[in-house]
């Protein structure tokens, strides 16, 4: 019984932690799909996330928060598309500006506006987006197992969570069932037999680019109104770059990236389990090591154990029309 | 000022031969096009019959691509207008060109590898936000298609998977779809086989037979005297002559091409074969991926004969061509020259005797952004005569590559002018001078016109030719089955990594070359040499 009840806590927590990297690896799918790289999730999320909090924090409501967490994302999207679509510049530079420039901006108007050095003031609930009760989850909470998977693991969480979840078939029915979805495909894999066809491919990337800054506010404002009271310097630490991965090693697909985002969550779950925790034979386990644990099982699986992932085709390549 | 009195003459001829009864199907009336300063497009009238096929003939950069696609708008004429059907159409892009009823099959396909049949086929006319009506459409319409068209093609196979020749369906097919009257065929014969362009052909027929027209751009004129109603002829950017087909030859048009009487036939005497020089035994060579493309090839090439290598691109002609150079490591077998082993790596061969030209001169053969002597030395940088105190001697260099440029008639023989200001023809005569030049006992030869025009071709053969009766070995690959059977003694055919006939070249004809270059027949025929 006490294990089960571990191995539930650790699922519901692993439903928690891959809800950002869902909406991220979302997020990047539709730009990477479109044959734009977007090494710039981070800076997404982490803009968002700032934005979100600020805004709540100001205005005391959760969906003001989330209105600008998407704002501030499109905008960031939109000005990765300004420079790698309109100027054709290279994405990846452009994406890495970007994570730099948030980074920054995000905690020197942090330190300006509220003076708690880079954080915003500690959200009270009515502001944040809190766990949602299912109806009946109390009364079954008793019941063996089915008590422990519906209150403890399908109900509790909050919005941003369910959505997540439910964006996965979403983004998959229109990447494979809508002419947008066709037409966005077909700009990442051969921009010109797009053209050829009479679709504007940059219209068509910058569409796809407002589908990623959607996401990736949605992400960035889990983290800030939903994970966290607040925004703290620095808080997307890594997720835009793990979500990226596992866009990789779900191969540009949604349901196989969702999978991917599980995992990196399970390994994040089991990881803050195993702090202070004493390990049979080793002792306790330094935090730092157990922390370092989801990004070496990265490494480890990009580099050996998905077999060979294909990109897009014209990821990366700006598409020039008239030479 | 011919150029100008040329144009005048094809506007005169077109206004003669149009009677103002019948509405051409597509008119095309003094578009101009610059690309910089390149001029690629001068005041060009050109007039389509309804229900024909119409063949534009020209020399590479003559402006036949650049004017079909200002017809497909994917470039904008500077001047110049286009109608159909007799009124006046603004095509400002490859939408309206649609909407036009112009449809457009590429040279190089506008397909999405990754993408269905079906898929493809509806991209940019889906009918709707969703897919699945769309889809279901496309699917009825292929199957109409495939019946009155001979367009046969698997509607849900992925189309990376599918042949050269289906691929090329598939594209004909989008046209029609989105309800083609008019289609624009660019160089579609060229990497098909001859059994694939025959189909092709039956099918241009068929459409032509239910009132489409057909406007076919190619540098084969005896596909187009084949195949079409009337020629138009196109030179520097200029239309120069327009020609019912049934009353002009291949040698006019040739000469109206190239503006000079040309060769189109090689002229050599009979081959008197020597010694064994060049010997392959059971090669096998693998690719990147540690897939085999090359199996178990055995071959000789002698003293004073050209041995050709005919077949489909992708059937390990490349990879072959690339073990010999030294490029690529041979997985099992033995390259001989004289009886001896090669070394290792192209440095080792070239200084052996063993001249290599590749197929890609832009990709392999040069490096487009160096100066001419510094391409024309590549690979042979370290001859004692370009060197001095242990530095390059460039003041040697370039007059070295001078004479191999005067020799090789490389134009402008230049030798500080950066390789990617030369026309196509030129780059590849210059990589012909660097590897010709030094004499080896050896060549073996890749694609050796390959984009190159008319005039520099007949020179190319000449001196092919020349160094075979010069005694050396030469083999020569080449996806041109017109050059491989006017210019070789003998014909060794890969199909499928393997060598799966041999052919005297005097013996051969083109249909049985295609029935083996498609696979058909293989091992019908005796594989070893004399």
């Amino acid at each position: 019984m006490e294990s089960l009840t571990l191995l539930v806590l650790v699922l519901d927590s692993t439903l928690r932690l891959s809800a950002p990297l869902i909406l991220a690896a979302l997020a990047g799918l539709f730009s990477e799909r479109a044959g734009i790289i977007d090494i710039g999730l981070e800076g997404k999320m982490l803009g968002a996330a700032f934005a979100a909090a600020a805004t709540a924090a100001l205005t005391g409501s959760p969906w003001a928060g989330l209105a600008a967490g998407i704002a501030a994302s499109v905008l960031l999207a939109l000005v990765h598309g300004y420079a790698c679509i309109t100027h054709r510049g290279n994405q990846v530079v452009s994406g890495v500006a970007l994570n730099i420039l948030v980074s920054g901006l995000s905690a020197v108007l942090g330190v300006a506006w509220f003076a708690e050095g880079g954080r915003t003031p500690q959200l009270p609930g009515e502001a944040r987006f809190l766990p949602l009760e299912w109806p009946g989850a109390d009364a079954l909470r008793d019941v063996p197992g089915l008590g422990a998977l519906y209150g403890e693991l399908l109900s509790g969480h909050n919005l941003i969570v369910y959505i997540a979840f439910l964006a996965v078939p979403a983004a998959a029915f229109v990447l494979y069932r809508t002419r947008f979805g066709l037409r966005l495909r077909a700009a990442g894999e051969n921009p010109e037999s797009a053209d050829t066809a009479g679709i504007a491919v940059s219209g068509l990337r910058y569409r796809a680019l407002l589908c990623t800054g959607v996401a990736c506010g949605l992400a960035g404002t889990y983290l800030s109104l939903a994970q966290s009271a607040g925004f703290i310097r620095d808080m997307s630490a890594g997720k835009g770059f793990i979500a990226l991965a596992a866009l990789i090693f779900g191969k540009w697909k949604p349901v196989p990236a969702m999978f991917a985002c599980l995992l990196f969550g399970f390994l994040e779950a089991v990881a803050i389990r195993l702090q202070g925790a004493e390990v049979p034979g080793v002792g306790e386990v330094p935090v730092q090591f157990v922390q370092a644990l989801p990004y070496v099982l990265t490494v480890v699986l990009l580099a050996g154990f998905i077999g060979r992932a294909i990109p897009p085709r014209a990821l990366g390549v700006p598409y020039v029309k008239e030479r | 000022m011919p150029r100008k009195v040329a144009a005048d003459s094809a506007r005169a001829a077109l206004r003669d031969e149009m009677p103002g009864s019948v509405v051409p199907a597509v008119e095309l009336r003094g578009v101009d096009k610059r690309f910089g300063r390149v001029h690629a497009n001068r005041d060009v009238s050109l007039a389509v019959a309804r229900g024909a096929i119409h063949g534009l003939v020209g020399e590479n950069g003559a402006g036949k691509s650049t004017l079909m696609s200002i017809l497909y708008g994917f470039y904008r004429a500077d001047r110049g207008e286009i109608r159909v059907d007799g009124r006046p159409v603004a095509i400002e892009d490859s939408e309206d060109a649609i909407a036009a009823g112009i449809g457009m099959v590429h040279q190089h396909f506008m397909l999405v590898d990754t993408f269905s049949v079906v898929e493809n086929m509806v991209l940019g006319a889906e009918g709707g936000a969703l897919l699945a009506s769309g889809m279901s459409r496309a699917r009825r319409v292929l199957e109409r298609l495939a019946r009155d068209y001979a367009l046969e093609v698997p509607p849900d196979a992925r189309v990376g998977d599918l042949s050269v020749g289906v691929q090329q369906r598939v594209e004909i097919l989008k046209a029609l779809f989105r309800g083609a009257e008019i289609l624009i065929l660019d160089e579609p014969t060229g990497a098909l086989t001859p059994q694939e362009a025959e189909h092709l052909f039956r099918i241009l027929r068929r459409l032509k037979a239910q009132g489409k027209t057909i406007i076919l751009i190619t540098h084969k004129l005896r596909e187009v005297m084949e195949v079409s109603d009337r020629v138009s002829v196109m030179r520097e950017g200029a239309m120069v002559a327009h020609r019912d087909t049934a009353r002009t030859s291949i040698p006019e048009l040739a000469e109206l091409m190239v503006g000079r009487r040309v060769l189109l036939r090689v002229e050599k005497g009979e081959a008197r074969p020597g010694r064994n020089l060049l010997a392959v035994e059971t090669l096998s060579v693998r690719d990147e991926r540690g897939t085999t493309r090359v199996r178990e090839v055995s071959f000789t090439v002698r003293e004073g004969e050209i041995v050709g290598i005919a077949g489909v691109s992708g059937n390990g002609q490349s990879e072959l061509l690339e073990a010999l150079a030294g490029l690529r490591p041979a997985f099992a077998g033995h390259i001989l020259l004289r009886g001896r082993p090669l070394g290792e790596g192209s440095g080792a061969r070239r200084s052996e005797g063993l001249a290599h030209v590749p197929e890609d001169r832009r990709r392999m053969g040069l490096v487009l952004p160096f100066e001419v002597r510094e391409s024309a030395i590549l690979g042979y940088h370290d001859d004692p005569r370009y060197r001095s105190a242990g530095r390059l001697d460039w003041a040697s260099v370039s007059r070295d590559t001078e004479e191999k440029m005067r020799a090789f008639d490389v134009r402008p023989p230049d030798p500080r002018r950066i390789t990617a200001s030369l026309s196509g023809g030129n780059q590849q005569k210059l990589v012909l001078a660097r590897e010709m030049e030094r004499d080896p006992s050896v060549l073996v030869v890749g694609q050796p016109t390959r984009g190159v025009d008319i005039g520099a071709i007949e020179f190319i053969h000449r001196r092919l030719v020349a160094m075979r009766d010069a005694g050396k070995a030469v083999l020569l690959v080449s996806a041109e089955l017109d050059e491989i059977m006017g210019l070789c003694d003998r014909i060794l055919v890969m199909f499928n990594g393997r060598i799966v006939g041999e052919v005297p070249a005097g013996a051969a004809s083109e249909r049985e070359l295609g029935l083996l270059m498609a696979g058909a027949g293989a091992r019908s025929r005796a594989l070893r040499a004399p």
